[in-house]
């Protein structure tokens, strides 16, 4: 079997051998040895995908196969991996196992769910290895849905609502998606022939520009919808607010990855064109986004909520990046998505162990953390930090390589709004450093949270990977810009012989 | 082709007057066993059209009347199946009137 | 020819220190950590002051200029092929000179600390951030390219933000540190775009690059025009607007009184000699790009520098905390620097001022860390900021006495010590450029010997204030560093600037101006005496001043109401009328669309669902008209 179908054999595996478990610690011990397995293999992948390059394979993608499925439609199911994937499998597997340390404490029903946390990283690894649409959207899909369970189930507050107003809204985007998808189908071979559903064939030739126009916007928006693009965020902050722990740290983690991976590889890359004609309409939309989530961050009280409007505003600037079309921009988004993806998933790891203590996550009822949990509290800093992006930690750099090329761009509007978007680092900054100013510092306001202890084995464990890779990248982020940015070159090309400019 | 006797208007506007008084039936009665008559005036005016287009119009095959023979077949299972169902129900009402069978709502 | 690479570890030493005590800092003493904290700096200081020596008498001058040598670098993330941030290390006169101020000063406040924070909650936490820094600073003025510059910049807000909210137990402590980090973060955004533009235009960040005067990237500035300003000008404005957060220029100066919140030696450490003066060491690090492509950015330093000095001087009459005055007195002497910048040319005796303003930078370096620790050791003897909880410590401080009243003859420009030398430079090249600016500053002269002088007197003289316990001199670790720093304020103006640290890297000569020199010492001894009137012995005259100058006293008072602007501006509009409104249409314009589709998809199906009766006979109704009725439209209306 090939290395890329075992990332999806492996969680199977997993899920099944969780069945078959009797209480609460062999589930945890059999979805922790799984995941681990599974990390492992994601950094295997990410090895050998180095090692491929090196030994002179310049094909776009690497380690592909190709089944046939459902022979009528020509679907297929295809998979391969490019820098970019391979980085994002990554980025998956460290997610998913710091996820299953930070749900460690979860009592009831704890086999379904992990199955369902399991099964929702399943899609993602699929959809990440896929180069047939019809099988990513099919892992697409299969990444949603365990989220209404695992919200509905497992969540805090409005659960039922959140859940139910999620899973609609990624529905809805998924709705318009299909068409998208179908339509690219369709128009998949233009001069007659058979029609395909693979990326790299479609990529071949020119969608007729009429096909692009109408779907190039309904497939952006059906990805950006999953990506907090503005207006179709709101389900972002209730969803997030919601959720259990792991969840929120799957969703905005990896979940939310795949709107602005799906943004790039299907609507930007097969249909350039359009891309290059509609795009001021995203950018403004995603500019607007990465202001507007960063304002709205500033008088939240909920740390969750605080988070889920930060995580607009850092999402937007994926897709603000991913529309610029250049290729320091695209790496910069790439990185973003990794940067954001471990930086909001330490946040919510650590929102969660705060919230499994204090049982409130309104920050003006809590402060003085800094004494009582000192170690809790300095990884809150430190994903601060990186959030608002400190040089050393992986936020500076992708903001940074994303602002440097989309001023690079040689249209006066783009290097406007890139002014715009910049600013979001002085909002950022607002809005972290009066959590941390009212959460953590200052005196301790409520006595009784002085019995309450500092992190245990497994939080210590999920805060320690996500912080070493955060400042991993941060420190030495040459290594992943190079290698992103090499994968980028056919997709760049690609994209500017379209462009206008 | 006959060109004697009975015309095929005669049979269309029997078959339609049947079907109608069938509808009519359908919808009005109450009582299902009523409503089971008037569906067999429906078939049956079915069943007329059938064999008088076949003899009328195409007397050399037998399509029609294979049909038609079906349709009697088929409104005798019928037959049998709805009054099953029409006992089970007076069974659990007392009575067949149709009003009582509105499980099927919303 | 000797190889510079070792360079690195100057900024590396401290960063080691900086993971090592912050990580295992928890496990041994934590005086230990102040040692291994002073050791690593010494080190560091050790390997600078071997650089100043190789640098300026051994290799660094080729044919009579000083060369830019690259010691080390490395690229750490590339955008394109010519945009690539390099880390490294760049030699020149000024970086060199900023090495040792910075790890001169740095020690100084390491080895003081060891007695000031004795005993302190959170000893090793205050040794690894200031490692942390130390490293930031260093690497900051080592930046082999501007982005490099700004990583540092950004890392140096934040070990400042760290220091400030040392006591996170305080809310005031933590409300000084967020005020520092938000305001100088947000002078940043105007760094990060003017860095935006500028390597748009030039299409670099390397400074060696930037700023060759034959190179291309001086050409290439007066080709667009905005608001009738070149692009480049507005690039380095922007840029000028990163280095005036973080020098507390007017108006961003509003974080520096509040910073003060932090201990007293990072206060001289960050606050007076190294992390403030990172704006003047930008603009003249950019110096030839500022004075030969846009010396209309140029001039607008200049005035900026001048306002703030004055500003900032009046202030300082009328506080009465004593880390307060230092505060606005070192914005004061800032504005100094960055007004000499701005009245310098490029080259040879025009660049008169650039070197006055590095000289300045340096010796006030030197004279405020004294200041500073002064005032850490009299806050450690009497418990108080406040200078109306002080008088007569002459009696009981007497090494302080002597080195604060050195210190404060040093910054009066009383000759010889290195501030009248320094000084002098700034007058004369602003007597020789732009007279208004000559006049604030020669005001301002007098001002600044005045409000020293009653810091002094208010605190060494005067009455004898009731203490809880006798106040008793500083341990002698911490007299060492004030002893060194006296010393270093008294010899440091004999350095040969003019021949060191020149705008073009060649050496000039220029004599002392009399006609500058002796009004400048004259205004500065008036200063002086008018506050040994007023204030030697508790006299009523302030008090009388005051009254009769009411308005200017009461708006010196309140810092000119600039707090309370910020604050309105703050509060009122970036959070009332900017966020609340945007989280409030968030969740119910936005939100509620999203909601009420869903509304009227329930409000809808709740309506329909009647026709769903489970009566068969109304379905039947249904179906037989419409049955009907399509037959009706099929055989008349459509006419099939």
């Amino acid at each position: 079997m090939d290395i890329l179908t075992l990332l999806i054999v492996i969680p199977v595996l997993t899920v099944i051998g969780i069945l078959f478990c009797k209480d609460n610690k062999q589930v945890r011990v059999v979805s922790a040895i799984g995941m681990s397995i599974q990390l492992i293999q994601s950094i295997i992948v990410v090895l050998m995908y180095f090692a491929e390059r090196k030994a002179g394979n310049t094909s776009e993608m690497v380690f592909t196969q190709t089944y046939m499925w459902f022979s009528s439609l020509n679907i297929k199911y295809a998979i391969g991996i490019d820098g970019i994937s391979a980085v994002m499998i990554l980025l998956t597997g460290i997610i998913i196992f710091t996820g299953v340390f930070a749900s460690w404490n979860v009592k009831d029903l704890s086999k379904e769910f992990f199955i369902s946390l399991i099964l929702l990283a399943t899609g993602v690894f699929g959809f990440f290895i896929s180069l047939d649409m019809f099988t990513m959207f099919l892992f697409y899909e299969v990444a949603v849905i365990p989220m209404y369970l695992l919200i509905g189930i497992w969540g805090s507050g409005p659960k039922e609502y959140s859940a139910m107003k999620l899973t609609l809204m990624l529905m809805g985007g998924s709705a318009l998606l299909l068409v998208g998808l179908l339509g690219i189908y369709f128009n998949s071979n233009p001069a007659g022939g058979e029609l395909t559903w693979n990326i790299l064939e479609i990529a071949k030739v020119k969608i007729p520009i009429e096909a692009q126009r109408l779907f190039f916007p309904l497939t952006f928006v059906g990805f950006g919808v999953l990506g907090a693009l503005f207006p179709f965020h709101t389900w972002s902050p209730d969803g997030h607010a919601s959720a259990p722990t792991a969840v929120s740290m799957l969703h905005a983690g990896v979940l939310m990855k795949l709107g602005g991976y799906g943004c790039f590889r299907i609507a930007m890359f097969l249909m350039p064109e359009a891309a290059n004609e509609m795009g001021w309409i995203f950018i403004i939309l995603t500019a607007t986004s990465v202001v507007y989530g960063a304002f709205g961050a500033v008088v939240q009280k909920d740390l969750k909520y605080i988070n889920a409007y930060s995580s607009v505003s850092h999402c937007g600037l994926v897709l603000f990046a991913v529309l610029m079309m250049n290729k320091t921009a695209m790496d910069g988004a790439i990185m973003q998505m990794i940067s954001h993806g471990l930086m909001t998933a330490l946040f919510f790891a650590l929102i969660g162990m705060i919230y499994g203590r204090t049982h409130t996550r309104i920050i003006t009822q809590m402060g003085g953390l800094m004494k009582i949990m000192p170690f809790l509290s300095v990884c809150y800093v430190i994903a601060g930090l990186a959030s608002l992006g400190l040089p050393g930690l992986s936020g500076f750099v992708a903001e940074m390589t994303i602002f440097v090329g989309s001023f690079q761009h040689v249209d006066t509007f783009h290097r406007i709004v890139t002014i715009i978007a910049c600013s979001s680092i002085v909002i950022t900054a607002v809005y972290i450093l009066r959590v941390v100013g009212i959460l953590l510092l200052g005196p301790v306001k409520n006595d009784e949270f002085l019995k309450l202890k500092d992190a245990e084995w497994h939080e210590k464990l999920t805060t320690v990977v996500l912080i070493c890779a955060i400042a991993g990248i941060g420190l030495a982020p040459l290594w992943l810009s190079d290698t992103i940015s090499t994968s980028l070159a056919p997709i760049i090309d690609k994209i500017s012989s379209a462009s206008i400019f | 082709m006959i060109n004697s006797g009975i015309p095929l208007q005669y049979f269309l506007v029997l078959a339609a007057i049947m079907f109608f008084v069938g509808v009519y039936g359908f919808i009005t009665r109450k009582n299902l066993i009523t409503i089971l008559m008037s569906i067999e005036l429906i078939l049956n005016s079915v069943n007329i059209n059938f064999v008088a287009f076949n003899k009328y119009l195409y007397p050399d095959k037998l399509q029609g009347h294979f049909f038609t023979l079906f349709v009697i077949a088929v409104a005798a299972c019928e037959a049998a199946v709805a009054i099953a169902i029409i006992i089970n129900i007076f069974r659990r009402f007392n009575n067949i009137d149709v009003e009582n069978v509105d499980e099927m709502k919303y | 020819m000797i190889d510079f690479g070792y360079t690195i570890w100057i900024p590396l030493i401290p960063i080691l220190m900086f993971l090592f005590i912050g990580l295992t800092g928890h496990k041994y003493k934590p005086v230990i950590s102040g040692y291994l904290g002073t050791l690593g700096l010494l080190t560091s200081a050790a390997l600078s002051y071997y650089t100043a020596y190789q640098y300026f008498f051994n290799v660094g001058k080729v044919a009579g200029v000083y060369e830019k040598i690259i010691g080390f670098n490395v690229t750490w993330l590339r955008f394109t092929d010519t945009l690539h941030i390099d880390l490294g290390t760049l030699l020149d006169p000024i970086s060199v000179m900023m090495l040792v101020v910075i790890t001169t000063i740095s020690l100084m406040v390491h080895i003081y600390s060891l007695g000031y924070m004795k005993g302190e909650k959170g000893f090793a936490r205050f040794y690894a951030v200031l490692s942390l820094f130390s490293f930031s600073m260093l690497g900051l003025v080592l930046a082999t390219n501007i982005f490099q510059m700004y990583i540092f910049w950004e890392l140096v807000g934040v070990s400042s933000y760290l220091l400030i909210s040392f006591y996170y137990e305080k809310p005031s402590a933590v409300a000084a540190g967020k005020k520092a980090f938000i305001v100088t973060r947000f002078a940043d955004l105007g760094f990060l775009i003017g860095i935006l533009m500028l390597s748009f235009i030039t299409g670099t960040f390397d400074f060696k690059t930037l700023t060759d005067p034959n190179g291309a990237a001086i050409m290439q500035g007066g080709s667009a025009a905005f608001l009738g300003l070149s692009v480049m000008t507005w690039a380095l404005l922007l840029i000028f607007i990163g280095g005036a957060g973080k020098s507390a220029m007017f108006p961003l100066h509003i974080w520096l009184p509040d910073a003060m919140e932090g201990p007293t030696p990072v206060s001289a450490l960050i606050h007076a000699a190294t992390m403030v003066v990172a704006g003047v060491y930008l603009v003249a690090r950019l110096f030839t790009i500022f004075a030969l492509s846009a010396p209309v950015a140029l001039e607008i330093v200049g005035y900026v520098g001048g306002i703030t000095s004055l500003f900032a001087a009046v202030i300082a009459c009328t506080q009465n905390d004593i880390k307060r005055v230092l505060a606005f007195s070192t914005m004061s002497q800032i504005g100094y620097m960055m007004l000499a910048l701005g009245v310098s040319g490029y080259g040879g005796e025009e660049g008169l001022g650039y070197m006055a303003s590095m000289f300045h930078l340096f010796t006030h370096a030197m004279f405020k860390a004294l200041l500073f620790l002064g005032a850490g050791a009299i806050i450690h003897a009497v418990h108080s900021n406040n200078m109306t909880d002080m008088g007569g410590l002459r009696k009981y401080l007497p090494w302080t006495n002597i080195t604060f009243l050195i210190a404060c003859l040093t910054i009066a420009g009383v000759p010889p010590l290195s501030g009248f030398w320094s000084k002098d430079e700034i007058l004369v090249a602003a007597f020789e450029h732009n007279k208004f600016l000559f006049a604030i500053e020669f005001l301002v002269a007098g001002l600044t010997a005045f409000y020293m002088f009653r810091l002094y007197f208010n605190v060494f003289w005067g009455k004898d204030r009731h203490y809880h316990h006798a106040p008793h001199e500083a341990p002698p670790v911490m007299l060492f560093p004030l002893v060194f720093l006296a010393i270093a304020s008294i010899f440091s103006g004999f350095i040969p600037f003019t021949s060191l640290v020149t705008s073009d890297g060649e050496a000039f000569h220029v004599g002392t101006e009399w006609i500058v020199a002796i009004p400048s010492v004259l205004i500065g001894l008036i200063g002086i005496a008018i506050a040994w009137i007023f204030y030697k012995k508790e006299t009523a005259i302030p008090d009388k001043l005051a009254s009769s100058f009411k308005l200017l006293y009461k708006g010196s008072l309140n810092k000119f109401y600039i707090d309370e602007i910020y604050l309105f501006v703050t509060k009122k509009i970036i959070f009332a009328l900017i966020s609340k409104p945007i989280a409030w249409f968030d969740r119910h314009v936005i939100d509620g669309f999203m909601n009420s589709i869903a509304f009227v998809t329930n409000f809808a199906s709740e309506k329909i669902k009647g026709m769903q009766s489970g009566q068969l006979q109304q379905y039947a109704y249904v179906f037989v008209s419409g049955v009907v009725i399509l037959a009706f439209v099929f055989i008349y209306l459509l006419k099939f």
